[in-house]
Formats: C-alpha cells, sequence, structure tokens
C-alpha cells in the first residue's frame, strides 16, 4: 500500500476575539486609516441591519436577512476585491455590496420588493442576489471564463453558506474551476446554520475548505470574525487568480447571531448559551479594542462614528421611503428587450385595470 | 373533531399516517426540529423519531433522488421542498425517474413517493418564492399533480396522495394555510385523487379553479349573485393531472359558460388545456368563448406588485360579466 494522495488544511487568523494581534500584521494592516475604514464599514453595515429589520417589522420592508455577526467576513472580501472584479453573491452579502458602492437605498428597495433595488448604479457587473441556494456559484465560474477569454485581469468570487456546500451546483463549480484554471474565489460563508440545520448535519467533512481538495484546488479557513485575515486571505487568491494561477476556496468561519431571516425564530432549534458565547467572538468589538490598544480609536470618535453612521442609513432609508411607486404595467417592461407585440395587450390590460382603480 | 387550519391539517394527516404505516418517512430541509418553515411538520420528530423525520443536507436533486430510492425499496417518503421555488433542481429526478420507473421496469419497481412543496404568492414572501409553475409538473406523464383548497381537502388528498401506488406532486397554497379553520374528524379517512371538487352549484356560468385562488374565485361568485343575480357553479379541480374533465364539462353543459381562474401565468397554463377539452368536447354546450382570468405571462413581480399579477375578485367578475353578455 502507498498513501497516493494527503491534504492539509490551514486556519489563519490575525485578531483574537479579544482583539490582540496572534501573529505579524500584513503590510496594509499597519496603516490606521485603513483600518479605521474596515471598522467603519463594519459598523455601518450593522447599523444598517439593525435598521432593516425595524422597518421588516413594522411592515416597510419585507422579509430580511440579516448579517449581524459576520461583518467582517463581508468588509473584508469587499475591500479585498478590486472594482472591476465581479461578485456572485447570495443574499446576505450587503455588507461587500456597500464597500463595492451600491447604495443602501438600493439594497432596502430589492428587500422592499421593488426590482429596481438590483438595477444598480455602481458595481454594474456585479450579479444580483440569488435566493436560490448555490444556483449563483457556477454563474462566477461562468464569468471567470469570459474574464480568462478574453484575457482580462478580473476574477469572480462566489459566495454561498455552510448549506449551499451541499447543493451539486457548489461541487460542480470548484470542479469546473479546477479543470479550468479559471479566475474565481469561492467564498463559503460557514456561519454554523443553514435555517435550523447545524453545520454538522450538512457535512461529516471536518472542514469545508477540504471540499477544494477533491476539486484539485487550494481550499483554507480563515477566521471570518477577524476582518483583517479575510482581506487579506482573500486578496492573496484574488491575486494569484488574477495572475492565471486558478481558483482558491476560503472557508471563513463565523457565526450567524440573528434569526435566519426576519421570518424565523432561530430560539426554536438553537440554545441561549451558543449565542452568548458567540458574542465574545464580535468582529467589531475586536477591531475596535484592538485600535484602542494601538491608540488609533477612542470612545469620543466611536460615538461620533455611530451618529454618521445612523445619519448614513437614516438617509437611506428617507430615500428608500420616498421611491416613487412603480406603475403595475411596467412589471412587463424588463421581460425582453422589447416586448414582443404578443405580450402588449396583457400589459395594457393591466395598465387599464390600474386606471380603473385610480 | 378538531378545527384545523391547512396547515394543521396537513400535520393531522401525516401524524395519522405515520401511525397508521411505519413504511412512511418524511425528509426535507428544517423539517425535524424546527418543524419545517410553515410548521407543517411540528412535533413529528419528536414523536415519531429522527429516522422517520428526517433533516436533510440542503439539496434538492438529493431529496428527490433519495425519495425515488426509498420508494423504489417499498417506503413511502414523503419528501418537503420548502417552496416550489426550489423544486427545480428535483425536476430531473421526477421527469427522468419518479414519473417513468413503473413504466420502464414494465411495474417491477415502483414509486410511491409524494413530494410537497409550499407555492404560490401573495404573502410577501423574497424573490422565488411566489411562483406557481404546476404546469410544468402536469406536463410529465406518469405523475399526479394535487392542489388542496380546504383544510379537509388537504387532510384528505394528502393521506390519498400517501397511500397512491404512485408518484404525487402535491402543492400546497400557502396564502390560505391559514387563512380559515375548518372541523375536520382525524379519522384517516381520503378523498379521492383524480376528481374535481364542486364546490358550489349554479345555472347560469361554470367557474373552475385551483389552489388559492378558489377564494377569490366564491367570493366573486357570491358578489355576482348579490349584484346582478348570476348564478356561478363553483368547482375546485384539486388533481389538476390527471384531469377529470367530466365534471367539467357535465357543468358547462348546463350553464352554457365558462371561466377558469389561476395564479400561474397564462400561456402553456392548466387553463389552456381545460379550454382546449372544452372546445374538442363541448363547443356544442358553450354560449360563449371561454375566458381565462390569470397571472401574466410576465416574471412574478416582486411583493410590491405581486397583487397585481394575481387574480383578484374584480379582474374575475368583469370576466364573468363579459362572457353573460357576450349571448
Ligand atoms: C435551492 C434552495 N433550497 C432551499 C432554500 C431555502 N433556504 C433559504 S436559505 C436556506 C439555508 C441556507 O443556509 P446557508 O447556505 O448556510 O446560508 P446562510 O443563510 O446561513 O447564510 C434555505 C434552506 C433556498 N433558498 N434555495
Ligand atoms: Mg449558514
Amino acid at each position: 500500500m502507498e498513501t497516493v494522495a494527503s491534504f492539509e488544511i490551514h486556519y489563519r487568523q490575525y485578531l483574537n476575539a479579544e482583539g490582540r494581534a496572534v501573529d505579524e500584521l500584513p503590510e496594509f494592516a499597519k496603516d490606521a486609516d485603513v483600518l479605521q475604514r474596515f471598522y467603519r464599514d463594519m459598523v455601518l453595515t450593522r447599523t444598517f441591519d439593525k435598521r432593516a429589520i425595524a422597518l421588516q417589522r413594522t411592515g416597510r420592508l419585507g422579509t430580511y436577512a440579516s448579517s449581524l455577526g459576520q461583518e467582517a467576513t463581508y468588509t473584508g472580501l469587499g475591500h479585498a476585491m478590486q472594482p472591476r472584479d465581479v461578485l456572485a453573491p447570495s443574499y446576505r452579502e450587503h455588507g461587500t455590496c456597500f464597500v463595492r458602492g451600491v447604495p443602501m437605498s438600493d439594497i432596502l428597495l430589492y428587500w422592499g420588493g421593488d426590482e429596481r433595488g438590483m438595477a444598480f448604479e455602481k458595481a454594474k457587473d456585479d450579479f444580483p442576489v440569488s435566493v436560490p441556494i448555490a444556483t449563483h456559484v457556477l454563474h462566477a465560474a461562468g464569468a471567470a471564463y469570459a474574464f480568462k477569454y478574453r484575457k482580462e485581469p478580473r476574477v469572480a468570487v462566489a459566495v454561498c453558506g455552510d448549506g449551499g456546500t451541499s447543493k451539486g451546483d457548489f461541487y460542480e463549480s470548484i470542479n469546473v474551476a479546477g479543470v479550468w484554471v479559471l479566475p474565481c474565489v469561492f467564498m463559503v460563508v460557514n456561519n454554523q446554520w443553514a435555517i435550523s440545520v447545524p453545520r454538522a448535519k450538512q457535512s461529516r467533512s471536518e472542514t469545508l475548505a477540504q471540499k477544494a481538495v477533491a476539486a484539485g484546488i487550494p481550499g483554507e479557513q480563515v477566521d471570518g470574525n477577524d476582518v483583517i485575515v479575510v482581506k487579506d486571505r482573500v486578496e492573496v487568491a484574488l491575486t494569484k487568480a488574477r495572475q492565471g494561477g486558478g481558483p482558491t476556496l476560503i472557508e471563513a468561519l463565523t457565526y450567524r447571531r440573528h434569526d435566519h431571516t426576519t421570518a424565523d425564530d432561530a430560539s426554536r432549534y438553537r440554545s441561549r448559551q451558543e449565542l452568548e458565547s458567540e458574542k465574545k467572538k464580535d468582529p467589531i468589538e475586536r477591531l475596535k479594542h484592538y485600535l484602542i490598544a494601538e491608540g488609533a480609536w477612542g470612545e469620543d470618535q466611536d460615538r461620533q462614528l455611530s451618529r454618521e453612521c445612523e445619519g448614513e442609513v437614516d438617509a437611506a432609508v428617507d430615500q428608500y421611503l420616498n421611491t416613487e411607486p412603480r406603475a403595475p404595467e411596467t412589471m412587463f417592461d424588463n421581460l425582453y428587450e422589447s416586448l414582443p407585440t404578443l405580450y402588449q395587450n396583457q400589459r395594457e390590460e393591466l395598465q387599464a385595470k390600474w386606471k380603473r382603480h385610480e | 373533531m378538531s378545527n384545523l387550519a391547512m396547515v394543521e391539517a396537513v400535520n393531522a394527516a401525516f401524524a395519522h399516517e405515520m401511525n397508521a404505516d411505519d413504511s412512511v418517512v418524511l425528509l426535507g430541509e428544517d423539517i425535524g426540529v424546527n418543524g419545517g418553515v410553515f410548521r407543517a411538520t411540528v412535533d413529528l420528530q419528536e414523536r415519531f423519531g429522527e429516522d422517520r423525520v428526517i433533516d436533510t443536507p440542503l439539496a434538492e436533486t438529493m431529496i428527490a433522488g433519495l425519495s425515488v430510492g426509498m420508494a423504489a425499496q417499498g417506503l413511502k417518503p414523503v419528501a418537503e421542498i420548502q417552496f416550489m421555488g426550489f423544486i427545480y433542481p428535483a425536476v430531473d429526478q421526477i421527469v427522468s425517474h419518479a414519473s417513468r420507473m413503473r413504466n420502464r421496469t414494465c411495474g417491477r419497481l415502483t414509486c410511491p413517493m409524494v413530494l410537497r412543496a409550499p407555492f404560490g404568492g401573495g404573502i410577501r414572501a423574497p424573490e422565488h418564492h411566489s411562483e406557481s409553475t404546476e404546469a410544468l409538473f402536469a406536463h410529465m406523464p406518469g405523475v399526479r399533480v394535487v392542489i388542496p383548497s380546504s383544510p379537509a381537502r388537504a387532510y384528505g388528498l394528502l393521506l390519498a396522495a400517501i397511500r397512491d401506488p404512485d408518484p404525487v406532486i402535491f402543492l400546497e397554497p400557502k396564502r390560505i394555510y391559514r387563512l380559515h379553520k375548518q372541523q375536520i374528524e382525524d379519522n384517516g379517512e381520503a378523498l379521492p385523487l383524480d376528481v374535481c371538487f364542486t364546490l358550489r352549484d349554479g345555472t347560469d356560468i361554470t367557474l373552475v379553479s385551483w389552489g388559492a385562488s378558489i377564494h377569490e374565485t366564491l367570493q366573486a361568485a357570491d358578489k355576482l349573485k348579490e349584484e346582478s343575480e348570476i348564478s356561478c357553479e363553483v368547482i375546485d379541480v384539486a388533481t389538476i393531472k390527471p384531469l377529470d374533465m367530466d365534471t367539467i364539462l357535465k357543468s358547462v353543459e348546463r350553464t352554457g359558460r365558462c371561466v377558469i381562474v389561476h395564479e400561474a401565468a397564462r400561456t402553456g397554463g392548466v387553463g389552456a388545456d381545460i379550454a382546449a377539452q372544452l372546445a374538442e368536447k363541448g363547443l356544442l354546450s358553450l354560449f360563449a368563448p371561454v375566458k381565462r382570468v390569470t397571472g401574466y405571462d410576465t416574471v412574478m413581480p416582486l411583493l410590491k406588485l405581486e397583487n397585481h399579477y394575481l387574480p383578484d375578485v374584480d379582474r374575475i367578475r368583469r370576466a364573468v360579466k363579459e362572457t353573460m353578455e357576450f349571448a
């Protein structure tokens, strides 16, 4: 007998849960301005999530998926990507979208039930929110093929959850990206739960990162609550992909602290203690501690930042709530490039009905 | 007797059948500990154990394929697809295997499985959660497609679906999961598959519908009676495949007029098949062209516009009046 294949999976972290550096920080993280920017983006995301939930609870937004506790993963990813890279998100990545220039009001518009929220003026090549789990991971592989075909130095990034890694679409994506050496990064946000199903019931695999092994591509784990390591490792993977080195799978270990969505009640299936112990690993607190210890942040600045974020979110909410409603017949207007005359009568029927009711 | 909402009736049917038949197993995402996102399977894992109420990994192809395997080997799997919008990865297994296992093996292997999914719009759900694509399944030879529209029919038809020796796609209109309650005797009595239910007798016009739209259809019938003395016969198709045309034809022979109401998009909808069969077999009884009130041929809009997409009482009333005025 001989061993014909073996593997190791590495886990990395720069800042531990207390906000102390456990390793020499990467170059970018020695710049306080950069870390302050990350901090600000995470606080903004948390402020946004909180407000979105309040809007939902008062009937002014549809079902909403909070990213509470996962902000470092999304902010770090956003800052690692270049503007011309392409994001194929699932539905919890608004933190990344904000970094990529998508206005908060667009995200509210979408979750408020208006398609115009995905019309993005910025990040124009990014894919829209994808609700059917893992289906969009293949799109990243396809986009990456287009970049490779045209010899563009761009990378496609797919994001899916721990649950998403159980779907065929996920395996198919990493497999083809491996075979074709595609410029792709697969970001698995392991927040330990897929609605009520815990990570252990998705797979016997010790890590999700090692699913990469079967696809012949590198896989690694990062502490998804450490924005520095997320930004660092995703950037390394992006650079490699951009230079023709092929895809990487990165598993970010984090925790979904909110209910799955506003339609869920997590107290039915997980313990208070688990939640409490996860709170101690908070991504925002840890960076704050680090910055304070470095003399690069203070409580006054922190209060100021909170006010600023509240103000920005207020403005986004106002814009969302004051958006002129769409006329019902516009539901036909993006069906095809131009509506076939054969469907024109349906559009008119709807328009006439709406006029009658006005 | 208990007073049950539709989703509770689904639960009661499961509990009854799992007690009666230990080959019945349930599988799906979030159906065990969480009791299903709509609570259709609440408490069942506690009562019947993890071997019979199985929380699966997240993968619909897997859920459907497992069900085919289980069913072919003597279990009676009832799989939950969390929303109809996520049933498409399962379509391969349904069309390529479940629907034709009996045919391919000349009856040696069969697929007595049920694939359930909540469907339809009107609950302010996110994208992909609100479509009605029952016609896709009605197009597949070898499956039954069943849609209850009341707690009692959910109870009776689900029991029938589980006991049926062939695959059944059981679609639950989630908008009416908790709309109202009904007294149900939990006696394990199934209702017949493959037949329409005439919910209201009438003489002037036949209204044909299924699923959640039945409720707007009944309301329209009430209004029309009240405001114009139009007497509507209302038929709930219930099993849309195979389609019991006899009941519909007999009704139209008496009324001479027919309006079909469904939430799904118009083109290629089940309404088209009903209208075609009326043209084939009932043309001479018709005083007026058959009309359809349906969803539009566009992508189901997000929640802000979804109510403009769904057939409402007003659209049904207008269609009936136009049909009455035709001749
Ligand atoms: C194909 C498909 N099946 C089921 C669902 C319903 N659903 C929505 S989110 C979810 C769990 C996803 O968990 P995970 O992939 O870990 O992502 P997370 O929500 O934790 O970010 C499920 C089952 C869906 N959206 N798509
Ligand atoms: Mg998850």
